[in-house]
C-alpha cells in the first residue's frame, strides 16, 4: 500500500482522452517522478491530484483518504504540498514574511481570527522559520522583498515555504522549467538533500530527463493519458516503449 | 397584453441608453483591458453637445420693432437669432426647431475628439496599471469633467425640446391591432430606440464586416498575438476608443429631449450601465446589449402599479437585486467569455 | 507596551499627542490676522477630521491590506447614523446605546454583504458592493421610510418616546451628561483655542481604533490578509482559505464605517439618505490612496487632507483672491483671480478631481510615500524597495 494511490483515473475534456485508466501507486518514502512528451497527461494529472479537476471516474487516495472535490486547501491539510512551475510565492511580503505564513497555516489549519495577537509572541514559530530560512541558505536574505529575490532564490523560498509545513508529499511540477543549468543543479541538490534529510515522499512531473534520472528512484511513463510503463530509472532508460514514446519509432 | 406592451415599450428607451452605454464600455474594456467609470461622463457630455448646439443656433441679436410696443409705449426690442435673419424665416427657425437632430452632426466630431485626446492624454498610461487604478483615475476624471459642465452651464436641467414634428405621441395599439387609447408613446422615445438599434447595427457591421473591424475583434481575443502579427494594435485600440466614445456620445445627444440634461446624468446612468456590462458578461458585446434592453424594460415592469403594491419599492432596486442575483449564479454574467476578468 | 513594539509605542505616543494637542495645532494664526481664515481648529471641522480618519482606518483595512475595492461602504456609515438617531429617540440623547448598536448593526450589514460580494473577486467585487450600496440608498430613500423618513432625513422629534429622559438630561447628544456641542474657549494673547467636548468624544475613539488597526497590522491576521492580496493561489495551496480571512477584513471595515456614521449623528443628531451615495463611497477610497493605502498613518492624513481642503477651498471667494493679489498690477491680478475662480467656493469638487488624478497618476503610494521619497531625497538615502512594495496598491491575482 502505497501513500498515494491513483486507481483506474479517466479523464475527458470533449472528445479528447486526456487521462485514460491511470494506475499509479506511490510508495511512502520515495522519489516519484511522472514523465512523458507533451500532451501526455501529465499536468491533468497533477490538477487532479490537488484537487483542481475531477475526474470522470477512478479514485485517488492519500494516506487511506480520497481527495477528489476536495478544495486545494483542504488537501493542503491533508499534507500535501505543491511547488509551482512558476514559483508561487508571496511577491509583495518579504521573505521572512513569506516564511511565517505556512508556519501559521501549520498552527491553525481552519480560521481563526487572530486580529489582536503580536507576531512577535510567536516565538516557536519564528523560531521555526528562521531555522527552515538558514536549512535553505537564506537567512541573510530574510528582509528581503520577495520580489526581488532571482528565480533560483524565488524556487528555494518556495520550497521552504512548503517543506516548513512538513508534508508529507511534496507535488514538484517541473521545478526546474526555464533555469540555467547551474540553478537546475543547485535544485537537484537541494531535493536530494531535502529527501535524505527529511524522508519526504516526492513525485516530480518533469520533462528535463537529467532531472528526472538525478533524482527519481521510481518512474512512471505517460503517454496519451495512460501509463506506458512504470519502473526504476536504470531499467527505463533503455526501455523500447519509452524510446518509441519519446521519438515515434514506431518501427521499434 | 397591451399592458405588457406598454411597459415593454416604456423600458426600451431607457434600455436603450443602457445598451448604448454598456455597448462602448463593453468594446473599451474588451479592446483596452481599460475599466472607464468616465463613460457615462461621455454620455452627459454627448447630451450637452445638444444643449451648445441649441445655444449656438439660438444666438440673437437684438432689434428694435416699429410695428409693436411694449407697455410703456416704446418699441419693442425683439431678439432675433443669427440663423433666422441669415437663412430666412422658414429655415431658420426649422434648423432651430431640429437643433438636436442637427447636434448628431456636431457631436460626432466633438466625441471622436474628447475620445482621442483621453484615450492619447491619459488612458494610455493606464493599460499596464491594476484595475483598481484605472477606476481611480477615470473615477477622478468623471468628476472633472462633471464640474466643468457645470461651471459652464450650471446645476439646473436645461430643457432641450425635439423638433415640434416628433413632440406628441402615436397611438401605437392601433398599429398592432389594439383599441384606440391603449398603447400611447412618445414619438422621440420611438425615434431613440430605432436610433439606438441603428447605431448598436452599426457598430456590429463594423466590428463583423472590416477589416479594421476584424482586428480588432481579434485584438479582444489575444491582445498579445495580434500584437505580434506585426499589426499596429494600438493605433487601432485608440480609433476604438473614439468611437466607444462617439457612441455614448450620440447616445446622450438623443437622450437629451427626454430627460433635460444636466450635469450628473452622466454619474445617474454609469452606476447602472456598470451593472448591465457585468450582467451581460464583461467583454461581451451581445450580452451588453441584451442586457441593457432586458434590465431597462425589467425596470419598467417593476415600476408598474400593480407590481409595486405587492413589493413596494422594487422599481428602486429591481436592476441591482437581478444583477446580484445573476452574479452569484452566473458569474460571468449571461454571455461573458471564460478567462475575462477573472483574475 | 500594549502588545506594541517600542517603534510602534513610540509612534502611537506621537499621534496620541498630535491628536489631543489638534484645538491648539490647528490654530496657528491669531484670530484677527488675514490668514485666520487658514485655521483649522474649530469643533465642527476637527470633528470631521476625526470621524472620516476613523472611516478611512477602516476602509484600509480592507482595501489596503486586501486589495479588495469596495464601492459601497458609505452604506455602513449611513447605517450607523440610523442607528445612532433611532436610539436618541426610543431612549434618550446618550449616545453610547446607539454607537453600540451603530457597531453591531453595521457589522451585521457587512457580513450579509460581504458574504455574498466575496464570492466574487476583482471588478465583480467592486460593481457587486456598489450595486448593494445604491440598492440601500435606494431603500433607504423610498420603502424604507418608516426606518429612514425618507427625503427629510431622521430626527428626533417631540412626541418620541426617548424613554430614558427625565427633567434634568440634556436635550442635545451627550456622554452620560458631557455635552457634545459644548466647548471651553481660552483666549491666548489673540489666539482663540477651543476645547470642544465633541471633538475629545471623537478623538479619544479615534485614538482607540487607530490602536486597534495598528494591532490588526502587525497581528498574523493582518500578515494573511497582505497575502491574501499578493497571491491567492499560494494561500490556497497553503492550507488555507482565504475567504474567511477578507469576510473578517470587510466585516471590521464595515463596523469602523458604522462607528464614524454614528458619531456623525453623535456629532449632529440627523442622518439622511444621501450619506449613504456611492460619492460617499467614492470620497474615503480616495481618502485612504491620497493619504497611501496599506500604511498605517496615510488615511488618517488623507481623510485630514480631503477634509481641511474641502473646507478651506468651499470657503475662499473671488473677493479674498482679490485682496490676496492686490498687490499684482490689476490686469495681472484679474487674470489670476479668473483663473482661479473655477476651483474655488462651489468649484471645490472640481478640485477634488484633479487631485484624485493627479495622486493615481503621480503618486500611486499616497502621501506617504509621497513623503518617504523626499525625505529620501533629502537625506540620500536610496529608496528603499521595501517602501515600495509595502504601499503599492495591487490587485491580487486572485483564483477563480
Amino acid at each position: 500500500m502505497g501513500i498515494l494511490e491513483v486507481s483506474n483515473v479517466n479523464k475527458r475534456f470533449g472528445g479528447l482522452q486526456a487521462l485514460g485508466d491511470v494506475n499509479l501507486d506511490v510508495a511512502e518514502g520515495t522519489v516519484h517522478a511522472i514523465i512523458g512528451p507533451n500532451g501526455a497527461g501529465k499536468s491533468t494529472l497533477l490538477n487532479v491530484l490537488v484537487g483542481k479537476l475531477i475526474p470522470d471516474t477512478g479514485t485517488v487516495m492519500f494516506n487511506g483518504i480520497s481527495v477528489l472535490g476536495r478544495k486545494p486547501y483542504e488537501i493542503n491539510q491533508l499534507g500535501i504540498s505543491r511547488v509551482f512551475q512558476t514559483p508561487e510565492i508571496f511577491t509583495d511580503l518579504s521573505v521572512f514574511e513569506n516564511m511565517l505564513i505556512p508556519c501559521f497555516a501549520k498552527r491553525d489549519g481552519a480560521f481563526r481570527l487572530h486580529a489582536l495577537e503580536s507576531i512577535a509572541a510567536e516565538k516557536q514559530l519564528i523560531e521555526k522559520a528562521e531555522h527552515m530560512l538558514a536549512e535553505v541558505n537564506m537567512a541573510d536574505k530574510r528582509h528581503m522583498i520577495a520580489s526581488s529575490l532571482s528565480r533560483g532564490d524565488k524556487r528555494r523560498l518556495e520550497m521552504a515555504m512548503c517543506l516548513v509545513q512538513e508534508p508529507r508529499l511534496l507535488l514538484l511540477d517541473e521545478p526546474t522549467a526555464g533555469m540555467a543549468r547551474a540553478d537546475t543543479n543547485n535544485t537537484i541538490d537541494l531535493l536530494n538533500e531535502i529527501h535524505e534529510k527529511r524522508d519526504i515522499t516526492m513525485v516530480i512531473i518533469e520533462h528535463d530527463m537529467h532531472v528526472v534520472f538525478s533524482l527519481a528512484k521510481r518512474i512512471t511513463v505517460l503517454a496519451q493519458g495512460t501509463p506506458l510503463v512504470e519502473d526504476t530509472p536504470e531499467n527505463i532508460k533503455g526501455h523500447p516503449k519509452v524510446k518509441e514514446a519519446y521519438l515515434g519509432e514506431a518501427a521499434a | 397584453m397591451d399592458a405588457i406592451i406598454l411597459q415593454v415599450l416604456n423600458g426600451l428607451d431607457k434600455g436603450s441608453a443602457y445598451a448604448l452605454i454598456a455597448l462602448g464600455l463593453t468594446l473599451i474594456f474588451g479592446t483596452l483591458g481599460v475599466v472607464n467609470f468616465a463613460h457615462g461622463a461621455l454620455f452627459m457630455l454627448g447630451a450637452f453637445c445638444a444643449v451648445t448646439l441649441q445655444k449656438i443656433l439660438s444666438l440673437s441679436f437684438t432689434v428694435e420693432d416699429p410695428t409693436q410696443k411694449d407697455f410703456l409705449g416704446n418699441p419693442l426690442k425683439v431678439d432675433t437669432p443669427y440663423v433666422v435673419s441669415w437663412f430666412g424665416d422658414a429655415t431658420g427657425n426649422a434648423i432651430l426647431n431640429w437643433s438636436v437632430p442637427l447636434a448628431i452632426l456636431f457631436a460626432i466630431p466633438v466625441m471622436l475628439l474628447v475620445g482621442y485626446v483621453m484615450e492619447r492624454g491619459l488612458i494610455k498610461h493606464f493599460y499596464k496599471r491594476p484595475h483598481a487604478d484605472q477606476i481611480l483615475v477615470t473615477f477622478g476624471l468623471a468628476i472633472v469633467i462633471q464640474e466643468i459642465v457645470k461651471y459652464f452651464y450650471g446645476a439646473n436641467p436645461i430643457p432641450t425640446p425635439a423638433p415640434d414634428a416628433f413632440r406628441g405621441s402615436v397611438d401605437f395599439g392601433v398599429m398592432i391591432g389594439f383599441a384606440e387609447n391603449q398603447i400611447i408613446y412618445p414619438y422621440w422615445r420611438l425615434i431613440y430606440f430605432l436610433f439606438s438599434a441603428a447605431i448598436i447595427g452599426a457598430v456590429f457591421a463594423f466590428l463583423r464586416f472590416t477589416t479594421f473591424g476584424m482586428v480588432v475583434r481579434a485584438g479582444m481575443a489575444d491582445r498579445e498575438t495580434v500584437g505580434l502579427l506585426g499589426i499596429n494594435i494600438d493605433k487601432r485600440f485608440t480609433i476604438m476608443f473614439g468611437i466607444a466614445a462617439a457612441v455614448a456620445g450620440l447616445a446622450g445627444v438623443m437622450y437629451a429631449p427626454i430627460n433635460s440634461p444636466n450635469y450628473h446624468m452622466g454619474m445617474d446612468f454609469l452606476v447602472l450601465s456598470f451593472v448591465v456590462v457585468v450582467v451581460g458578461g464583461m467583454g461581451s458585446l451581445p450580452g451588453a446589449v441584451l442586457a441593457g434592453f432586458l434590465l431597462g424594460v425589467l425596470e419598467s415592469f417593476a415600476s408598474m402599479n400593480e407590481v409595486k403594491s405587492i413589493l413596494p419599492g422594487i422599481d428602486q432596486i429591481i436592476i441591482y437585486l437581478v444583477a446580484i442575483i445573476i452574479l452569484l449564479t452566473r458569474p460571468r454574467g449571461l454571455m461573458g467569455r471564460r478567462g475575462v476578468m477573472e483574475e | 507596551m500594549l502588545g506594541l513594539s517600542k517603534k510602534d509605542t513610540t509612534f502611537l505616543l506621537i499621534v496620541i499627542i498630535l491628536t489631543l494637542a489638534t484645538p491648539i495645532l490647528l490654530q496657528p494664526f491669531p484670530e484677527n490676522s488675514a490668514l485666520a481664515q487658514f485655521n483649522a481648529g474649530y469643533p465642527d471641522l476637527m470633528q470631521r477630521f476625526a470621524i472620516f480618519g476613523i472611516f478611512a482606518i477602516g476602509f484600509n483595512i480592507l482595501f489596503g491590506l486586501t486589495g479588495y475595492l469596495s464601492f459601497g461602504h458609505a452604506a455602513f456609515l449611513g447605517v450607523g447614523s440610523y442607528s445612532v438617531v433611532w436610539m436618541y429617540k426610543l431612549l434618550s440623547y446618550n449616545v453610547v446605546p446607539g454607537l453600540i448598536l451603530a457597531i453591531v448593526v453595521s457589522g451585521l450589514f457587512a457580513l450579509l454583504i460581504g458574504y455574498i460580494s466575496l464570492r466574487r473577486s476583482g471588478i465583480y467585487f467592486s460593481i457587486l458592493t456598489l450595486a448593494f450600496a445604491q440598492m440601500s440608498f435606494n431603500l433607504a430613500y423610498s420603502v424604507l421610510t418608516p426606518l429612514t423618513n425618507g427625503e427629510t432625513g431622521l430626527q428626533v422629534y417631540l412626541n418620541d418616546p426617548q424613554v430614558l429622559m427625565d427633567e434634568s438630561s440634556p436635550t442635545s447628544p451627550h456622554f452620560f451628561g458631557i455635552v457634545m456641542n459644548e466647548s471651553v474657549k481660552l483666549d491666548v494673547g489673540g489666539w482663540l483655542f477651543t476645547f470642544s467636548n465633541g471633538y475629545y468624544f471623537c478623538a479619544i475613539i479615534a485614538i482607540i481604533v487607530f490602536y486597534l488597526s495598528m494591532r490588526i497590522f502587525r497581528s498574523p491576521f493582518g500578515i494573511m490578509l497582505r497575502a491574501i492580496k499578493t497571491n491567492q493561489t499560494r494561500m490556497n495551496y497553503t492550507g488555507l482559505n482565504p475567504r474567511p480571512y477578507t469576510l473578517a477584513a470587510f466585516v471590521i471595515s464595515g463596523m469602523y464605517a458604522g462607528l464614524a456614521g454614528g458619531l456623525l449623528a453623535a456629532m449632529d443628531p440627523l442622518a439622511g439618505a444621501e450619506r449613504m451615495q456611492w460619492t460617499a463611497s467614492g470620497e474615503v477610497v480616495l481618502m485612504t490612496i491620497l493619504g497611501g493605502a496599506g500604511t498605517l498613518m496615510g488615511p488618517v492624513l488623507g481623510a485630514g487632507f480631503i477634509k481641511y481642503f474641502e473646507n478651506i477651498f468651499s470657503k475662499i471667494n473671488d473677493n479674498i483672491l482679490h485682496t490676496w493679489f492686490a498687490a499684482l498690477p490689476d490686469g495681472i491680478e484679474d487674470a489670476i483671480v479668473f483663473l482661479i475662480h473655477p476651483f474655488i467656493g462651489k468649484g471645490w469638487h472640481l478640485t477634488l478631481g484633479l487631485m484624485f488624478m493627479l495622486v493615481v497618476i503621480f503618486l500611486p503610494g499616497g502621501l506617504i510615500e509621497g513623503g518617504s521619497r523626499i525625505w529620501n531625497a533629502v537625506t540620500g538615502k536610496n529608496r528603499r524597495k521595501k517602501h515600495d512594495a509595502e504601499h503599492h496598491p495591487k490587485p491580487a491575482p486572485h483564483v477563480s
